[in-house]
């Protein structure tokens, strides 16, 4: 077992980077091996945690610990925990199988995989920071690549994309920061994650801002800022635009990582810091959640380009695992103690998050493969393609199945438990999931329909010769596949690597916070 | 003490002195071909004085030349950070082509006369040597500003700075003299308990003066809304001289601006005590709403501006709003906010004026289509200010984060009748970053791939990347520098 592990995993990437940096950019090849080498190594680093992770524990495993700015009581901590461990091996595997998709870029090699490097550190470092000033550096170290990567490498409208995206993710981290600070001055002059969940739900108690209990400031701010990651309903416009103009490598990174760090943050911040306001919020949390996966739904239902489509099925999918994190109150004394529900909901909102990360991603790097040989997503533009490509369409009626939540593949148990932890809730919780089963009807709606236009019927002269998926994209989309078959017939082994940090997760809320502490 | 004693602790400025007398008759006696070398003289006389300037460290505040200059850790603060930035203005001219035409033995000259009066500015505590010292920056900036004499622009800025500077320092001046009126001193310390025996029966007297006083500091700061002059003279100046301006002489003005203020007015309280008129003015209110105003006004006329260089002076109006952020709160933790914040300042703007220099050098314009691709055919160039692009902005891992992240912190710690403040600043960090940005954009995602690399040469190079590597290291390890400015403020409050 190699010692700090966790350093190793965050930093193996940046000396991927350097390393690149020194190779002179004529070797174009050697720089792709380096880079698929460097997040290789990362991955095999993620199993070894994953095999030695102690999944009867809650705790944070694996920390490490070492003073940074020693006048602000800035440290460099990390830890892994049930809600990290999934996130942690899905990034390294999602980067390494994004080094082979972006196998074809041909303009400013070094560039780009270099800043996918980055992107990479940047990701994981967020999931494994236990200090808050850390994790929001990481948090940020991630904007700069991204903002890159779909503004030089992108689509037509590339550089409004990539600024909207810039902008948008800016504002919801500057909420943050301040956040963060008025943690920090409020809360016993600490970053710590582990010694805020001790601090933070006492020493905010009764302090008023504004008008309003400071609890529900600090929570509405953080909320923002994990809101426009997610993406929630209001604040969900930069993600279609992004996703249509970024890369298919940037694309399915985004969708397979970076919507979830906003729910991450959200289970990581603002429910054991902040477990009063999780009572005054859940409401409007499974509110939002509902409207992410109706209208999700329906402009999903209304789209011609491909890569849209399965962009706003990502708003819509992010949706249900709101609903189930919503969920977490129903183990409250108030609501009955129904630990089933909230657990219910609460592992299947992380198992959602895993699941959302192996699907989209199956289904962007799908997009990817026929606009590489027709040049266009347009749904109504192709026709009969099964014919002339029947491995690329057999692939693609699995994941289309796994993205609208086909009962034997790891999105229906996903969605499912979020569905039984928000309807053992309340009554106005069973009303809300009853509203958003609709929305499991349009998701198939939209993905059959696309599913015929593309592959069925008549075979559109013009892709007579379209050659059909090869070895190297095939070998992306293989391990995703076996994934989303693997868990959605046994969904065990993860439930159990995650269940013990959701128990101490719901504790924490419900024994902190309740309804009535919130003036 | 008196003014015999003092000299033993004066050797900064003495030497500083010497530098530019010899610098002026070296100038006369050499060929105008080789007037380059009058900037190494008053560079070697910078290093001595910085050298001095650590000799002469006191453990305490020491008063000299009977109480109207201040020694002590703070100024000396604040003049290592002059000298540190006059240091790379003078590598910084040598690379400018704006100036080659003209002779330069003055120029280097009217720099050093420009770092003695910031000395001063730093360090006075009379209101005489508040006045004089500001004046000696003053004029020896507007003659840098018109120094292109074949300029029209450059004139113009000049005869402006000097119109604007001139007023503003005149009120200032009539304020100053009411405070002797009332008070019959002009020394800080005697002021205090002048105003003790007041009591109360000049407020009238002391409102105007206070305000014409703020005015003369705002105009040295550009605080809106006595920044008029700002954008013309930034965009006229030579780029060295716009650079300069717009980092020493805004350092030693809110050097001037603290000591100033937390001497006079908020030490004996006299912003707070219910019997001075002068605080029927809510004075931390009227400076936050003054930075807010001045960060709005400097970030959205930025956004329109198609010359890097002047989008650059309006974006160094929106920094100095950040920085009088924290002010009005009137704690410790504001000034050392301040503090860090100007030296992580020093180096980002700096370097990313030192880019424009070097393309204005390559392409012959500042506008951003002069920028367009730059990324492909200087990658080091392009690479270096997107880093001062994205440090100016204030995103992590950069120095400018830090500096935000202090000034944040400073304002969220003064509680939440403040926090407004904050939202403020955080909301003009999302509108810099579009302009800033722009940059960024034209440099990489307009243009397409060059096989030809264009490479500065080597003491460019050398330059850049020693304003880039702070820039960067601070982001991620900043402990030495606030190490240091923790022992600049120590003995700040005690004396005053």
């Amino acid at each position: 077992m190699v010692s700090n592990i966790l350093s190793w995993l965050i930093w193996l990437p940046v000396a991927g980077m350097v390393a690149i940096l020194f190779i002179p950019r004529e070797k174009a090849d050697v720089i792709k091996i380096v880079a698929a080498v460097a997040t290789g190594l990362q991955l095999w680093l993620a199993i070894m945690v994953w095999l030695s992770f102690d999944t009867d524990s809650g705790i944070f495993q694996f920390t490490e610990n070492a003073s940074w700015i020693p006048s602000f009581n800035i440290n460099y901590a990390l830890g892994i925990d049930g809600l990290s461990l999934p996130m942690v091996i899905l990034t390294p595997l999602l980067s390494f199988l994004a080094i082979f998709l972006s196998w074809n870029i041909d303009k400013g090699v070094k560039g780009y995989f270099a800043l996918f490097l980055l992107l990479d550190t940047g990701m994981i470092g967020v999931f494994l920071a236990l200090d808050f000033f850390l994790f929001f550096v990481f948090w940020e170290v991630m904007l700069l690549p991204m903002y890159f990567l779909i503004g030089m490498w992108g689509g037509p409208q590339r550089e409004y994309a990539a600024i909207k995206f810039f902008l948008y993710t800016l504002t919801g981290s500057v909420l943050m920061l301040i956040a963060i600070l008025a943690l920090y001055f409020t809360c016993g002059h600490t970053f710590s994650i582990p010694e805020l969940m001790e601090i933070a739900p006492v020493a905010l108690e009764g302090s008023i801002w504004w008008g309003m209990s400071s609890i529900k400031v600090i929570w509405i701010l953080l909320f923002i800022g994990f809101a426009i990651k997610i993406p929630v309903f209001p604040f969900h416009t930069w993600l279609p635009l992004v996703h249509v103009e970024a890369p298919t490598a940037v694309s399915v990174i985004l969708a397979g990582v970076l919507l979830k760090l906003g729910i991450y943050g959200i289970l990581r911040i603002n429910y054991p810091l902040l477990p009063d306001a999780v009572f005054w919020f859940a409401g409007v949390l499974a509110i939002l959640g509902l409207i992410n996966v109706i209208w999700g739904a329906f402009c999903a239902l209304a789209q011609k380009d491909l890569k849209k489509l399965v962009a706003y099925s990502s708003i819509n999918h992010m949706g249900y695992a709101m609903l189930g994190m919503a969920a977490v109150i129903a183990a409250s004394s108030y609501l009955g103690e129904n630990y089933i529900a909230a657990q219910a909901g609460l592992n299947g909102a992380v198992f959602q998050m895993f699941n959302h990360g192996t699907i989209s991603a199956m289904l962007f790097i799908l997009v990817g493969v026929i606009y590489d040989r027709a040049h266009h997503r347009d749904i109504e533009g192709f026709g009969g393609i099964a014919k002339q490509m029947p491995v690329y369409a057999g692939i693609t009626l699995f994941a289309f199945m796994a993205g609208l939540g086909l009962p034997g593949l790891s999105g229906f148990i996903s969605e499912f438990m979020c569905f039984v932890g928000a309807f053992g809730t309340s009554p106005f919780f069973r009303t809300v999931v009853i509203i958003s089963t609709f929305g499991i009807v349009i998701n198939a709606a939209y993905f059959l329909s696309a599913y015929k236009k593309i592959f069925f019927g008549e075979l559109n002269q013009k892709y007579s010769s379209l050659p059909d998926i090869n070895g190297r994209e095939l070998f992306t989309l293989i391990p995703l596949a076996l994934i989303t078959l693997f868990l959605g017939v046994y969904p065990g082994p993860f439930l159990d690597m995650i269940k013990e940090t959701m128990n101490v997760l719901i504790d924490q809320v419900v024994l902190k916070g309740s309804f009535a502490h919130l003036p | 003490m008196n003014n015999v004693q003092s000299i033993p602790y004066y050797w900064p400025e003495l030497i500083l002195v010497v530098t530019i007398i010899s610098a002026i008759i070296y100038d006369l006696l050499t060929d105008p071909s080789k007037s380059q070398r009058v900037g190494m003289l008053v560079l070697v006389g910078l290093v001595l004085t910085q050298c001095a300037n650590l000799l002469t460290a006191s453990e305490r505040q020491l008063t000299l030349f009977l109480d109207s200059l201040a020694l002590d850790p703070f100024s000396q603060f604040f003049k290592t950070l002059i000298i540190l930035s006059t240091v790379f203005i003078i590598f910084i001219s040598r690379k400018s082509n704006e100036l080659k035409m003209y002779r330069t033995g003055e120029y280097y000259t009217l720099i050093g006369i420009m770092v003695f009066g910031m000395f001063l500015m730093v360090s006075a505590i009379d209101l005489i040597m508040v006045y004089l010292s500001i004046e000696v920056v003053s004029i020896s900036s507007f003659i840098l500003t018109g120094y292109l004499k074949q300029d029209q622009r450059s004139n113009e800025s000049s005869l402006k700075y000097v119109i604007y500077g001139a007023f503003s320092s005149g009120l200032m001046l009539f304020g100053l003299s009411i405070l002797f009126g009332l008070t019959g001193t002009t020394k800080f310390f005697e002021l205090q308990t002048a105003f003790e025996t007041l009591n109360g029966t000049a407020n009238l007297a002391l409102i105007i003066a206070s305000v014409f006083i703020m005015a003369g500091f705002g105009y040295k700061i550009s605080a809106v809304p006595f920044h008029f002059w700002t954008p013309d003279v930034y965009e006229g100046a030579p780029t060295p001289v716009t650079a300069f301006l717009s980092v020493a002489p805004k350092a030693a003005g809110f050097a001037l601006f603290i000591r100033f203020f937390h001497m006079i007015f908020s030490d004996t309280g006299l912003l707070m005590s219910a019997e001075f008129g002068i605080a029927t003015i809510p004075w931390p209110q009227v400076i936050a709403c003054i930075s807010v105003a001045t960060m709005f006004l400097g970030n959205l006329v930025a956004i329109q501006q198609s010359s890097v260089k002047r989008m650059l002076a309006y974006s160094s109006i929106a920094h100095a709003g950040y920085m009088l952020m924290a002010l009005p709160i009137l704690s410790n933790n504001g000034i050392f906010a301040i503090m860090i914040y100007l030296v992580m300042y020093l180096f980002m703007n700096l370097g990313a004026f030192f880019v424009v220099i070097i393309v204005k050098n390559k392409t012959g314009g500042e506008s951003f289509d002069d920028y367009r691709g730059l990324g492909w055919e200087m990658p080091v160039v392009g690479v270096v200010m997107a880093l001062f692009m994205f440090s100016l902005t204030g995103i992590p891992p950069t120095a400018g984060f830090i500096g935000k992240f202090y000034l944040f912190a400073a304002v969220i710690k003064a509680g939440p009748s403040f926090y407004w403040l904050v939202f403020a600043g955080g909301v003009n960090s999302v509108i810099s970053l579009y302009y800033y940005m722009h940059v960024v954009k034209v440099m990489f995602f307009e243009g397409s791939p060059s096989e030809k690399h264009f490479f500065p040469s080597v003491l460019e190079s050398t330059l850049i990347i020693t304003l880039a590597i702070p820039t960067l290291l601070f982001g991620v390890y900043w402990s030495p520098v606030a190490d240091w400015i923790t022992s600049s403020l120590r003995f700040f409050y005690q004396s005053i």
